[in-house]
């Protein structure tokens, strides 16, 4: 039986992407998986009885390291902030290409700090910083430092130690561009080394909370049991930022997407699975209870969403133990077509997501294909003609073409980069100003604007004619070749209408990554945790590979 | 030292904020950062250009002849290279493109660059006393590595060159006949068996 991909005009809607969960395709997964058989070590640990100095850790496999420099800073509580205006964190962190000397090691201290105003060099990789959760990190300090673990119910609210507000890679303040790593075997996959910095982060979080309580005790205090560390993740709170990313890199959100529609459609394909695999979905399923009932928001919007999934999820434990059975022929097709009649959106995704879990042989080459070299297909096929374009329009954007831009509020809200720290804003066009510099994120309006232009232009007419009196209309143009080949790059929505939750879109980059437990704190930013229940750095080469759903 | 990331985002933006369409200013910015990736001096050139446009007048060429006069007014290297690149596949017919007076020429070279990709033939572009071999937007031959490029080209010309091997028939003779003492003579039995194939067609 051949199962179709779904359709992008369904799947990329942004209620649909905002929906989506971690899977085995997830970054920080296949980052574990890769780097499962590297060599651990920390190398510095150097810190004061408050915990405040420098510390190394790095990974290394043959002749190649990296090394995760950490600063731990003192900062006055008034100064602790998450949002992108902070100019003080807790610690600051890069990932170095290699093995830093002292020379190095003093230039970073200088600028890591600094952050967006330090300046890096090629032989870093990637750049973060993160603020303690001060009522967690004070809370464990207090205990183990009396010779007790820390009280669970605290953790279990919060769920880490620090949080990270940003994590930068690719050429950012000087950092080492793709291209000079990108042919690395072990980089074979998006946000690789970014996902390396949090994991290593994290280990340095318990190191740190360890070394204070026994600074502060040193007869009485005990280590952090294992065992919690486990189910510690690290924090993150995510802006704007992150959302004209899916919007300026098209083939590369496509490459995810089509990932996981392959993956599901391998999927539905299996005619008999065998009992072990099913005992895995099933167990899995079972297991991930846990993770929707600890799933700790105050967002109303979020909420309902957790609602609904929990009812759906528990409706189709219940089918799947009472109305259905694995030996049927084509099972996941069956139960797919069951989740799209009888459950929301975010059950759908859920279930999705847990139906990889027992199939590696679909999930691990397609780990490989999530990538993308996006300069080869920037040129523009100029020699195409105005009817070659227009099909292609009419073809994947059926739902953007029956959008009204005249009305006030399909076009309520504009994108633009922030002077202060040259980061995404979004904002209404008719209150606030600076909507003239606004950013070419509208792609749906703008590609309403090239479509109306295409139907009164001659249909043999060739794309450079064409773009030699439509300048204004270039970014689009190409745009449009690029999803003729890649279906699932466009967001199918307008991002700049009254109704959209921006937040959709940072959730999907997010669970792309592999975050759980999305918190949103407005509609422009939220709160997650990544690696939480992830295996120990020391217990990385033999680790349960389902760990997500066993914490 | 500035990434290249960083180098074709503002690049992008200073384009848009120069006038530019952002699709004309995605260009640029690839554009300057191939200059710089190949260590020809695109910031600079940019960044003197944007500015010479306060005080001046530059022409647009949107559609490119065999031979192109500018009026007025110096040539603008963005638009050029722009309708170089849209109009390559038209523009090889001629085998050799001309134009004078055109500004900071070293700024049309990544659009030919990317054009010698698009039809698959290499490109050698001359101005002034200044010469470049554009290779598949590969590499860039040109002794210019050290020198100053100028600000205004007064006669410029751009010449497709047909693919065709750039040594004589007698350098290849030789070569691959030294080539061969990697070879194994066949013996009868070695053609029976080595091969994969079998002995008739119709096995």
């Amino acid at each position: 039986m051949k199962v179709k991909l779904r359709d992008p005009n369904i799947i990329m809607k942004l209620s649909r992407l905002g929906s989506f969960h971690q899977s085995k395709l997830s970054f920080l997964r296949s980052f574990l998986e890769e780097f499962k058989d590297w060599e651990y070590k920390k190398d510095l640990f150097d810190l004061d009885e408050n915990g405040f100095g420098i510390a190394i850790y790095s990974f290394k496999k043959k002749d190649r390291v990296y090394s995760l420099i950490c600063f731990a800073n003192k900062i006055n509580n008034d100064e602790r902030s998450d949002r992108v205006i902070a100019t003080k964190w807790d610690a600051a962190f890069t990932l170095y290409d290699g093995v830093p000397s002292k020379l190095d090691i003093e230039r970073l201290k200088n600028e890591v700090p600094k952050q967006e105003v330090g300046r890096l060099s090629y032989k870093e990789l990637t750049l973060s910083r993160a603020n303690k959760s001060l009522r967690v990190f004070d809370h464990v300090v207090e205990n183990l430092s009396s010779g007790k673990q820390p009280d669970l119910n605290i953790l279990d609210k919060v769920g880490y130690l620090y949080r990270t507000t940003a994590v930068y890679g690719s050429g950012k303040f000087g950092l080492a561009d793709r291209f000079r790593i990108k042919n690395r075997e072990e980089i074979n996959g998006p946000f690789r080394l970014e996902m390396m910095l949090v994991y290593l982060v994290r280990q340095f979080t318990f190191d740190q909370v360890n070394h204070v309580a026994k600074s502060k005790n040193p007869k009485i205090a005990v280590k952090l049991d294992n065992v919690i560390c486990k189910n510690l993740g690290i924090g993150n709170s995510t802006g704007l930022g992150m959302a004209p990313f899916i919007v300026n890199h098209p083939t590369l959100l496509n490459n995810w997407i089509l990932s996981r529609e392959i993956a599901l459609k391998k999927i539905r394909e299996i005619k008999k699975v065998e009992n072990s695999k099913v005992d895995l979905f099933k167990k899995s399923l079972r297991n991930s209870i846990k993770n929707i009932t600890s799933w700790n928001t105050e967002s109303k919007y979020q909420l309902k969403k957790i609602n609904s999934l929990l009812t759906d999820v528990k409706k189709t434990i219940d089918f799947l133990e009472k109305k259905f059975s694995f030996d049927t022929e084509y099972p996941f097709n069956t139960i797919y077509l069951w989740l799209e009649k009888e459950t929301c959106d975010e059950c759908i995704e859920y279930i999705v997501s847990i139906m990889m879990e027992p199939f590696d042989e679909i999930v691990k080459p397609l780990v490989n294909q999530m990538s993308s070299e996006e300069e080869k297909y920037f040129n523009i096929p100029t020699n195409r003609t105005i009817e070659d374009l227009r099909n292609i329009i009419e073809k994947r954007y059926p739902n953007i073409l029956k959008i009204n831009f005249n009305k006030k509020e399909n076009i309520k809200n504009f994108w633009f980069i922030s002077k202060n720290k040259e980061e995404p804003r979004y904002s209404n066009r008719f209150e606030d100003k600076g909507y003239e510099l606004e950013q070419p994120l509208a792609i749906a309006r703008d590609i309403k604007k090239l479509y109306e232009e295409l139907i009164i232009s001659k249909n043999s007419l060739t794309i450079d004619k064409f773009l030699s009196k439509n300048s204004n209309l270039r970014h689009v143009v190409r745009r449009a070749f690029i999803i003729e080949k890649f279906p699932y790059a466009e967001i199918q929505d307008n991002t700049i209408a009254e109704n959209v939750v921006p937040i959709d879109m940072l959730r999907l980059k997010l669970s792309f990554f592999g975050a759980l437990k999305f918190d949103p704190r407005s509609d422009k930013w939220l709160r997650i945790c990544m690696f939480q229940g992830a295996p120990l750095p020391e217990e990385l080469r033999n680790y349960d590979q389902q760990w997500v759903y066993n914490f | 030292m500035k990434s290249l990331s960083e180098i074709e985002t503002t690049s992008k933006r200073a384009s848009k904020a120069a006038g530019y369409s952002w699709g004309i200013a995605e260009e640029v910015g690839i554009g300057v950062r191939t200059l710089e990736l190949f260590g020809l001096e695109g910031i600079k050139n940019l960044n003197e250009y944007f500015k010479s446009r306060v005080h001046n007048k530059f022409e647009n060429l949107d559609l490119i002849n065999k031979n192109n006069q500018s009026y007025k007014f110096p040539y603008c290297p963005i638009i050029f290279g722009i309708s170089f690149l849209d109009q390559v596949k038209t523009l090889e017919k001629f085998d050799k493109i001309r134009l004078s007076n055109i500004a900071y020429p070293l700024l049309v070279l990544p659009f030919l660059s990317r054009s010698s990709e698009i039809i698959g033939k290499k490109i050698h572009y001359k101005f002034d006393n200044h010469e470049f071999l554009l290779n598949f937007n590969v590499k860039v031959f040109s002794k210019i590595f050290n020198d100053k490029c100028p600000i205004i080209a007064k006669n410029v010309e751009i010449i497709f060159l047909e693919n065709k091997d750039n040594f004589s028939e007698e350098d290849w003779k030789s070569l691959y006949k030294l080539s061969e003492e990697t070879f194994v003579e066949e013996s009868d039995s070695l053609k029976k068996s080595a091969a994969g194939a079998g002995l008739t067609d119709n096995d």
